[in-house]
């Protein structure tokens, strides 16, 4: 489908001159400021600031959870930007893989039901999902565990459990949130480890808004926001390190 | 479909078993709800079916004017005592009612109260004085023997049919048939009959038909007379009664009302002043009393319901409480694709689910209630299917009226916001 010489197959997510805009009492935020950029299939970005500078308003518009005030989103070649509250819900059903700080499983579901969940809301429940959440719960090592609840589960655990339902889509981009914010070193390796492994094997693009220079340097790519624009993009360069370290 | 909803079903109740106290306790307000509208409504049902039946025994195509003594006046106490105060139904009005309404069957009674003995058993009762109509038209049995003839009216003959009660009271040991009864000491009656047992409350005046006897009229005329001494204290009273009481079988209830105002315009005519008999419409009472029994059945629902509204408050509270503990869980669904729908559906079906486990629950109490109403305060209780099933939708509908707006709340929820809530 891709086509190498061809530049625009490979964007599947772009922004255009995007302005994310709050009206906080009299004040008017400009929390995005004219943001443009572009994911291209099999990314490794991540969006990197101080706090205030704008990641969140950025991250809850990759993700479809918001819209822009003015500007393209671009998911696919489709602008999303302006979608009603139901096609948004479907773009992030089918197109995009939250991973969040916190895991964000639902409590009272066993492992196998939380996997379940974005199928569910596509009516896509059945022996199919049941078969995908098995290999995807023993691709992220987790197989045994299928019937416990989150909270009977490490953290590490439970984020390999949300990276898994994160896959279960299979959506265009992984978009994650401080994936290990909320882990030890040790496990926070463990993690990124197991995000360059699904990178690497199954070519999943994964963008990544962090403030952790560690988590950072696993990208190719970093965007760093300043005061809701564009301050810079780094291209790290540092493929072979990774590729070197899992070696 | 039918797997995708019983999944939600399912995840329902899960979330519902995590908060197990707090679900219980809600689903108590719908039970007791739902158990209260049963119940009060089987209250209501079987006190108008109480009542209808008594209705029904006096006949609902039967018309019944009584006599009935008018109340003391001035020049009635002043009267010597050696005249009879006369009153009631006469004779000549009985013929008067069957020929003015042909197609009726007219019966006469006449009412005496005496002491019957039998050997050491003794009993003081009613004797109805009658005719042999009077079986059908009130719709009453022979268990044994036979009923009153013509021909024993025409010979006066000393003969009687005892109601079941007074047979067992003054023949508690032997079998009736063919004994004879000592009436006030010195009239002997051949018992050629005993009848069913009614039941009813109906009767000579407040005594049952049960504990009557009952002998020919002329027999009773002719033994009797007219005209009945009492003595209380040191006066006598003398009374001047033809007939008690005259019933009057219509071909049919659709005749009662035509019946009812000619018999009403006859006597009227001749017992206007002295308001000395009354006219009772069993069908007429039949319809007043379904009609009050109509609205206290209404009113009782309508506390009930109050009851089961009470109970979808506590509904609506608790998925409030809910929502907000699980707003965390809404920002996630919709961020792995729940469109607002998917939420409203998960909430309402959770407050259902609430509501109709008290439902069920209640409808099972609710059909045991009024069981132990009958047993413990004696209380005639009827519980109906489509009662059950009013009661049962009631609760449902009130879970869903009252998991709306919360449910509402759920999916209106900015994305963002919710997945940032603690």
């Amino acid at each position: 489908m891709t086509d190498p010489s061809s530049n625009s197959d490979d964007i599947i997510a772009e922004f255009v001159d995007v302005h994310r805009h709050y009206q906080m009492g009299d004040d008017l935020v400009r929390a995005l400021n004219g943001v443009s950029m572009q994911v291209r299939r099999g990314d490794y970005l991540t969006i990197m600031g101080r706090s205030g500078s704008g990641k969140s308003t950025m991250l809850n518009l990759l993700g479809c959870l918001d819209r822009p005030t003015t500007g393209e989103y671009r998911i696919g070649g489709r602008d999303v930007s302006q979608l009603s509250d139901d096609a948004l819900s479907d773009v992030r059903g089918t197109e995009i893989g939250f991973i969040f700080q916190s895991f964000n499983l639902i409590p009272q579901l066993t492992v196998l039901e939380n996997l379940e969940v974005p199928l569910f809301y596509q009516g896509r429940v059945g022996a199919e999902s049941r078969k995908k959440a098995k290999y995807l719960a023993d691709r992220v090592g987790l197989g045994q565990r299928l019937g416990h609840r989150p909270l009977e589960l490490s953290g590490g655990q439970q984020q390999r459990v949300a990276i898994a339902r994160a896959l279960m889509n299979d959506p265009l981009f992984l978009l994650a949130d401080e994936a290990t914010g909320n882990l030890d070193s040790n496990t926070e390796a463990e993690i990124l480890n197991l995000f360059d492994d699904i990178r690497a094997k199954d070519g999943i693009t994964i963008v990544m808004v962090t403030h952790n220079p560690i988590v950072a340097a696993r990208a190719d790519r970093a965007l760093w926001l300043k005061d809701g624009e564009v301050e810079k993009l780094v291209e790290n360069g540092n493929q072979a390190v990774v590729a070197g370290e899992h070696a | 479909m039918i797997r995708d909803g019983w999944r939600i079903v399912r995840l329902g109740l899960k979330s519902l078993l995590v908060h197990k106290l707090r679900s219980s306790l809600t689903t108590a307000g719908i039970l007791f709800g739902v158990a209260s509208v049963i119940a009060m409504l089987a209250v209501g049902e079987g006190a108008k079916r109480e009542a209808l039946e008594r209705f029904r025994d006096m006949g609902v195509s039967n018309l019944i004017a009584r006599s009935k003594r008018p109340a003391e006046t001035q020049s009635s106490s002043e009267q010597s005592s050696w005249t009879a105060l006369a009153y009631g139904l006469l004779y000549s009005e009985a013929d008067l009612i069957q020929a003015s309404i042909p197609s009726a069957v007219v019966v006469r009674i006449r009412e005496i109260k005496r002491p019957m003995m039998r050997g050491e058993y003794f009993h003081t009762s009613i004797i109805v004085g009658t005719e042999p109509k009077f079986l059908g038209v009130t719709n009453m049995e022979v268990r044994e023997g036979r009923w009153l003839a013509s021909i024993d009216n025409k010979r006066l003959a000393n003969v009687c049919v005892l109601g079941a009660t007074l047979a067992r009271i003054l023949f508690p040991l032997e079998n009736p048939m063919d004994q004879t009864v000592l009436v006030a000491g010195n009239d002997r009656y051949r018992v050629v009959g005993i009848l069913r047992e009614q039941g009813r409350t109906a009767g000579a005046g407040s005594t049952p038909y049960d504990e009557c006897m009952f002998v020919p009229i002329n027999t009773s005329r002719r033994r009797f007379g007219e005209q009945v001494t009492t003595r209380s204290g040191g006066s006598f009273s003398r009374e001047r009664i033809e007939l008690n009481e005259v019933k009057v079988q219509m071909p049919s209830s659709d005749d009662v009302p035509d019946g009812a105002s000619i018999l009403r315009d006859l006597l009227d005519e001749n017992h206007k002043n002295q308001s000395d008999v009354v006219v009772t419409v069993p069908l007429e009472l039949l319809r007043q009393e379904e009609e009050s029994k109509r609205m206290f059945n209404i009113v009782l629902a309508v506390i009930a319901s109050i009851s089961l509204l009470v109970g979808g408050i506590g509904i609506m509270n608790v998925m409030l409480a809910t929502v907000t503990e699980r707003t965390r869980e809404i920002g996630i669904r919709r961020a792995l694709g729940a469109k607002k729908k998917h939420i409203i559906q998960q909430f309402l079906v959770e407050a259902g689910v609430l509501s109709a486990l008290g439902g069920l629950v209640g409808v099972t109490v609710g059909i045991a209630l009024p069981q132990l109403i009958t047993y413990w305060f004696d209380q005639t209780t009827h519980t109906l299917p489509q009662h059950v099933l009013l009661a049962f939708g009631i609760s449902a509908g009130v879970g869903l009226v009252f998991g709306i707006y919360p449910a509402w709340r759920a999916a209106n929820m900015d994305p963002v916001d919710a997945l940032r809530h603690e």
